[in-house]
């Protein structure tokens, strides 16, 4: 007797393909936000998979802070170019220098608020419909309640209690002129789950996930990579250490762990033993209980 | 630690349950400790919750902060939504649909059992069956959820009395005659003492039948989908148009029914064209055959116009296809149900255009009865109504395929999704 039985696994990646075909029919100009971390690498394999052999019909969105590792970018233009994909970036940089955003100032300075106006202004001006992102409800206590097809009226906005009721695998993603979507392939992930997969699919990832030495000072508990992007105050006295990253973003609000796992299995191991949610080490959800949520409802990721 | 190290992952499968219960029936506590139990809940996120429950002058630190993640649901300590949150044991991967049972239960319930495996519905011992228990149990039916818990919860209040059991399993039992539920359980259980839920305990050694997490861990699952009926709607239409592969014309969809292998026989519909399987594709991976929920690219041997919204199908196994069909209707919205109003409709891959042609009775949920006097179907509401498609659907009833049984409706004015409905 044959058994039809699919792994948990096997039966995300199922759902992730349906949804990101979804999107590819009912809209006419999507987009795939990448930020060069893993969840987003994932939504761009899922992606591959479920339009195999034809390329990926989207293009990758960068919205770019100026603050990233450096081997974030060598690894998003590698990939870029491995797989014919287009890419486009929004700059916040840019944004500055434009005079829409101003930048913050001190040492607590991030670039992460600002780039809600960046990606905004990336989505208008190249007429995106629909925005795919690799967020997870599991993630953070805000996007536990977000919807696969997330509506964004036209100002970019998120009403987290006029939110479609999403039955069955059936997305209603019709809207009006000048509104937009958001798409999450991979809602129903836990970080657990991309680890295993990257291991299953063996999937490529940025160098700074594994152990590596770097330079990196303390603050408030959170261990920082030095750049010349950040202010150190005259207490902060940086020095060499053994760490990698949970999670990739901006280089002002990511810490880094402690940890010696440089291999896709010590890292789930590691993984596994945390008592900690890997945005435990982002200084940009500690901002406030609501914090995710007040940006989100202005148009973050 | 090492329990969910790669190799025992990689075989785990998924259950999707709803939970559903009212103000104080203790959902939150039964929830929070599965999760709690399985160490599905962080350090960090503890430590927010106790600094946010002292913050509101909490004794105790409340489980439903961590979901009730929406300022207005932390200010007013209400649900708004659903509210998905996942564990793992070992053995199985959970991903839980809570549902707030006070403010638009039928909604959120509705849309938390469409895709559920299995409904926990929490009866207080002390109090019997109430009109939710009645009102969750209809809906579960309803959305054809296969497996039904029944959670007699705090137990501990009466004695764990075997008596006070056994009197709400027999009313339950009694009441669930006219459900269509086939698997339907009984679990005595203390949430907040933790009785019967992870671990036996011993206070009720009268009780011989598995504890909660056995059986959610247990429960055969690999039953519930359709491996019968071959179904495959068209999603998108695959078209490299490279040098490598010029001519190829793939069909992506998922598969919500049967199994197809590679050299089957098989019909499009609408059009009714025949054809085989020429290949089937996962990924860059050639495979032999794909069942439900697989996500595939078929590629089929005669060159035939498909387009999305098509189905693929067995040519002596073809569903319904017609532009009359019969809903259980439920009704999200605040504007009520228009007799002739016209609504957009989805069903399976494919969107058309529909008109409310009768409304043939609204359902009291409580007692399972027709309602008597106003049939205008509101908010929450739940009604049978008959509908007339601009074009012929290709469906199954509901309680045969989840998947091709089942449609939406959109107000074509405001966009919102307005009603659900089961095909019958």
């Amino acid at each position: 007797m044959h058994s039809y039985r699919l792994t948990h696994l096997k039966e995300l990646e199922s759902e992730s393909m349906h949804i990101l075909r979804e999107v590819a029919a009912q809209f006419e100009n999507p987009a795939l936000l990448f930020s060069g971390g893993k969840d987003s690498i994932v939504c761009f394999h899922l992606a591959r998979k479920a339009f195999f052999p034809a390329k990926v019909p989207f293009p990758l969105v960068h919205v770019d802070t100026g603050h990233n590792f450096e081997e974030t970018m060598i690894f998003r233009d590698n990939l870029v170019k491995e797989h014919g994909a287009k890419l486009i970036v929004g700059s916040v940089q840019e944004s500055i220098d434009q005079g829409k955003v101003q930048e913050e100032t001190g040492y607590y300075a991030s670039r992460n608020k600002l780039q809600t106006v960046t990606l905004l202004d990336t989505i208008e001006k190249h007429k995106i419909d629909c925005a795919i992102g690799g967020g997870r409800r599991d993630e953070e206590k805000a996007r536990a309640k977000e919807r696969v097809f997330s509506h964004r009226d036209e100002f970019g906005q998120w009403d987290p209690k006029m939110q479609r009721p999403e039955l069955w695998n059936l997305y209603n993603g019709k809207k009006r002129p000048g509104e937009h979507f958001r798409a999450f392939p991979i809602s129903n992930w836990t970080e657990m789950d991309v680890w295993q997969y990257i291991l299953l699919e063996n999937i490529p990832i940025p160098s700074i996930y594994f152990s590596h030495v770097r330079e990196v000072f303390d603050r408030d508990g959170v261990i920082y990579a030095n750049s010349s992007f950040m202010r150190l105050k005259p207490e902060e006295k940086p020095r060499q250490m053994r760490v990698r990253f949970r999670t990739i973003g901006d280089m002002s609000c990511t810490g880094a762990v402690d940890s010696p796992a440089s291999t896709l299995e010590e890292i789930i191991d590691e993984v596994a033993s945390s008592r900690v949610t890997e945005r435990g080490s982002r200084m940009d959800d500690k901002r406030s209980e609501a914090a995710m949520e007040d940006r989100k409802k202005e148009g973050y990721f | 630690m090492k329990d969910n190290s790669t190799h025992g992952y990689l075989d785990m499968d998924l259950l999707r349950f709803t939970t559903a219960g009212s103000v104080d029936d203790g959902k939150s506590t039964l929830i929070g400790r599965l999760l709690y139990d399985s160490k599905a809940i962080f350090d960090d996120q503890m430590e927010a919750m106790e600094k946010a429950s002292s913050k509101r002058g909490d004794g105790a630190v409340d489980l439903s902060l961590l979901t009730d993640g929406l300022r207005a649901e932390r200010e007013q300590g209400i649900t708004i939504d659903v509210a998905y949150r996942y564990f793992a044991t070992p053995k199985r991967k959970f991903i839980i649909a809570d549902t707030p049972g006070h403010i638009q239960y039928t909604r959120n319930m509705v849309t938390g059992a469409s895709t559920a495996n299995l409904a926990i519905i929490l009866v207080d011992a002390r109090k019997g069956i109430l009109e939710q228990t009645c009102r969750h149990s209809f809906i579960a039916s309803l959305l054809g959820i296969p497996h039904v818990v029944f959670c007699i919860n705090k137990i501990d209040l009466v004695d764990y009395e075997e008596a006070t059991f056994t009197r709400i399993q027999k009313e339950l039992e009694d009441f669930s005659s006219k459900l269509e539920v086939r698997d339907i359980r009984y679990i005595p259980i203390s949430a907040l003492k933790g009785d019967m839920v992870v671990d036996r305990g011993d206070r009720m050694p009268w009780y011989q039948g598995p504890t909660l997490m056995y059986l959610l861990e247990n429960v055969h699952i690999a039953g519930d989908l359709n491996h019968i009926d071959r179904r495959f709607p068209v999603q998108y239409v695959v078209r490299p148009m490279t040098d490598e592969h010029h001519d190829f014309r793939g069909f992506a969809g998922r598969v919500q029914g049967g199994v197809f292998r590679k050299g089957d026989a098989v019909q499009v519909l609408p059009s009714g064209f025949q054809s085989t399987i020429k290949s089937i594709n996962l990924g860059e991976r050639e495979v032999e055959e794909a069942f439900a929920p697989q996500s595939v690219v078929m590629t089929l041997a005669d060159e035939i116009d498909i387009s999305r919204g098509d189905m693929i199908v067995s040519p002596n196994n073809a569903p319904e296809t017609s532009q009359d069909i019969d809903v259980m209707l439920c009704w999200f919205n605040e504007r009520p149900l228009q007799p002739g109003g016209k609504y957009a409709i989805k069903h399976t891959s494919r969107d058309a255009r529909c008109m409310v042609k009768e409304i043939k009775y609204k359902m009291d949920i409580s007692t399972l009865h027709k309602a008597e006097g106003d049939p205008t179907i509101r908010m929450n509401d739940i009604g049978r109504v008959h509908l007339r498609t601009t074009v012929p659907l290709h469906f199954d009833k509901y309680q045969r395929n989840r998947y091709t049984g089942s449609i939406i409706l959109i107000d074509e004015s405001t966009n919102e999704t307005v009603a659900a409905g089961m095909i019958v």
